[in-house]
């Protein structure tokens, strides 16, 4: 037991340092089902946008980042990309197991660095724009069977855009932080 | 072990997680070939059912604030009565585009027979008022469903072109696939060229023309429209005009379409709630010679040779072995009686455009007599069935056009049918 105690990783902030947060209840359900809506409406108005942005996605980002638990974070992202699938026309679990993996890596990361300052987010969140991206062609790839096609440059551009977009959204979403 | 799975707790939940959802995938993949949307039916609804009255609410109010702006304060009546124009005009187009391509078809049809062809006849407007959020999914949401009478693969349509068809039907919600996406399929045609295709999706949104051989001639402007094939969307409604023709894979055209509905920018579509299937009738106005009506009528005279006679679409040589019937003017208002002989006559591509109660057999309650038949009959089709039929009518049996003044209890004759092209038109009591 005392080893499982030493085995503690070693993070590059301290735990001192490291603030957990939570949310209310509304929040939680609120803000990922409103990010679900805007993602599918703008596009009426603004069809690229589906293109570029991936607002459930910067969501779950944000909530795994600042629960800093991977539990907390893959169920989050679980949860999110799930009701993404569902408003889609896909097999249900593609969206599921992408954002699985980034609220579990998201909230891993948050555990160890401190993720609090824009520069941070943003390379964040373009890492795991691009890991997102990469799970989703996968699964789709291997396991449904999706004719998709890998591109290195709108990847990127598109990555870029959500972290652009994600550093405003998340000192947008700081707001309703509550300290633990 | 317990110390393993508390050292590594989070990584066995992921695992964990990612496993249960690969089989819910694998699962979904198995059922449907990776379409199973309506096995997934009650766990979409719940989110569907979160999201779209948000989105019916948005819509409704920006309806409401731009209409109260534009009928009342901008310009009063202006704004509906161009409503009403609009529509008028969308209806009329349609029409136009069913008129112009049923007259390029008559034209067809004096060699094609048998030949069903579908109108639209009822549509529902709707409004859109989502989408999936995801360029891997195509899909729109309207705001009429089950309740306004919709149906899965519904057809749905603007003025300008088609849109994709019903996924999904909720209670007041439905799910459309837009042709873009690549997981649909539209049987399509050229206009000119009449070379038949199949329309799909792509990963990047683009919709492709494919199925049609490299050595054909396509030029780039060619209007596409709806070939009919899927029996989603009636026969010559359009879908866009060739964009780009390149070499494909397998000695096929690489065809790009570009669609003729504003498929990124849709607020009201047309969904397509009845369609009205009815037998194609060829001009009625094309002469016949006294001549020929004389020559049919005297039972002397044999038919023309089968090497003149047309093929009808889908006919198999064969499957007529001769019809033997009662002239239509002893069976009307009876039964139509056929000798034993009519085995395997039942001539599934029935030339006359006739009811497949067998060939040549008058349907119950015709009007018509042989001799009206007759003499509608032009003379270069009055053998344009299978050529087996031809054959049947030997010498022996040449009384197949008896005189208009047959008896009621004439006896049986093997008469051919009546070619499409001298169907009667349908007026409701015709029999097809």
């Amino acid at each position: 037991m005392g080893r499982v105690l030493t085995s503690v990783p070693i993070t590059y902030t301290s735990g001192e340092q490291v603030e957990v947060y939570r949310f209310s209840f509304p929040v939680t359900v609120g803000v990922p089902l409103l990010a679900l809506f805007v993602q599918a409406f703008i596009p009426l108005r603004f069809p690229r946008f589906a293109v570029y942005f991936d607002l459930p996605l910067l969501v779950t980002i944000f909530f795994a980042m600042a629960r800093r638990s991977p539990i907390s974070g893959l169920l989050t992202g679980a949860m999110i990309g799930l009701a993404q699938d569902m408003l889609g026309h896909n097999p249900i679990g593609l969206y599921g197991i992408a954002k699985t993996v980034v609220g579990y890596g998201a909230s891993s990361l948050g555990v160890k660095l401190d993720v609090e300052n824009a520069g941070a987010r943003f390379l964040v969140t373009l890492g795991f724009y691009l890991v997102h991206a990469a799970v989703y062609f996968t699964v789709a790839h291997a396991l449904v069977n999706l004719t998709l096609t890998w591109s290195w440059p709108y990847g990127i551009l598109a990555g870029m855009a959500n972290a652009f977009v994600g550093v405003g959204l998340y000192f947008l979403l700081d707001k309703f932080k509550q300290r633990t | 072990m317990d110390i393993l799975i508390g050292r590594y707790r989070n990584l066995v939940i992921l695992v964990g997680v990612l496993f249960l959802q690969v089989l819910g995938l694998a699962t979904q993949v198995k059922r449907a070939g990776g379409n199973d949307a309506e096995h997934t039916r009650l766990i979409r609804i719940w989110v569907v059912g979160a999201i779209t009255p948000f989105e019916r609410g948005v819509m409704w109010i920006e309806n409401g604030a731009g209409g109260l702006f534009h009928n009342y304060i901008y310009l009063r009546g202006v704004r509906a009565e161009n409503r009403e124009l609009k529509a008028q005009i969308e209806q009329m187009r349609l029409e136009q585009v069913r008129l112009s391509e049923d007259a390029a078809q008559a034209r067809r049809l004096q060699t094609l027979l048998a030949f069903k062809e579908q109108f639209i006849s009822r549509t529902v407007a709707a409004q859109v008022i989502g989408s999936s959020g995801s360029d891997l999914s195509r899909v729109l949401y309207i705001d009429k469903g089950e309740n306004a009478g919709i149906k899965r693969d519904m057809a749905v349509m603007t003025a300008d072109g088609i849109v994709g068809k019903v996924l999904v039907v909720y209670p007041s919600v439905s799910q459309i696939l837009v042709i873009n996406d690549q997981s649909s399929g539209v049987g399509a045609m050229l206009e000119k060229t009449r070379l038949q295709g199949v329309l799909r999706g792509s990963a990047s949104g683009e919709i492709m023309l494919e199925r049609v051989m490299s050595d054909e001639q396509v030029p780039v402007g060619e209007t596409v429209l709806t070939s009919g094939g899927d029996q989603i969307f009636p026969k010559g409604l359009p879908v866009g005009t060739v964009a780009k023709v390149g070499n494909g894979k397998d000695l096929f055209l690489n065809i790009t379409v570009k669609p003729a509905a504003d498929l990124s920018k849709l607020e009201e579509v047309l969904v397509l709630v009845e369609k009205q299937e009815k037998q194609a009738t060829a001009d009625d106005s094309k002469s016949t010679r006294a001549s020929d009506i004389l020559a049919q009528r005297l039972p002397s005279v044999p038919e023309k040779p089968a090497a003149s006679a047309v093929l009808a679409p889908g006919t198999t040589s064969g499957s007529t072995t001769g019809v033997a019937a009662k002239p239509a003017a002893a069976n009307a208002g009876s039964k139509p009686v056929a000798t034993p002989n009519t085995a395997g006559a039942q001539a599934p591509k029935n030339p006359a455009g006739t009811p497949s109660s067998g060939a040549g057999l008058k349907p119950e309650g015709s009007k018509s007599t042989p001799a009206n038949t007759s003499a509608n009959r032009p003379p270069n089709q009055s053998l344009s069935q299978s050529p087996r039929s031809s054959v049947n009518q030997s010498p022996s049996t040449a009384p197949s056009t008896a005189p208009s003044t047959a008896p009621a209890t004439a006896p049986k004759v093997v008469k051919p049918s009546v070619p499409a092209s001298t169907a009667p038109p349908d007026d409701g009591t015709s029999p097809h």
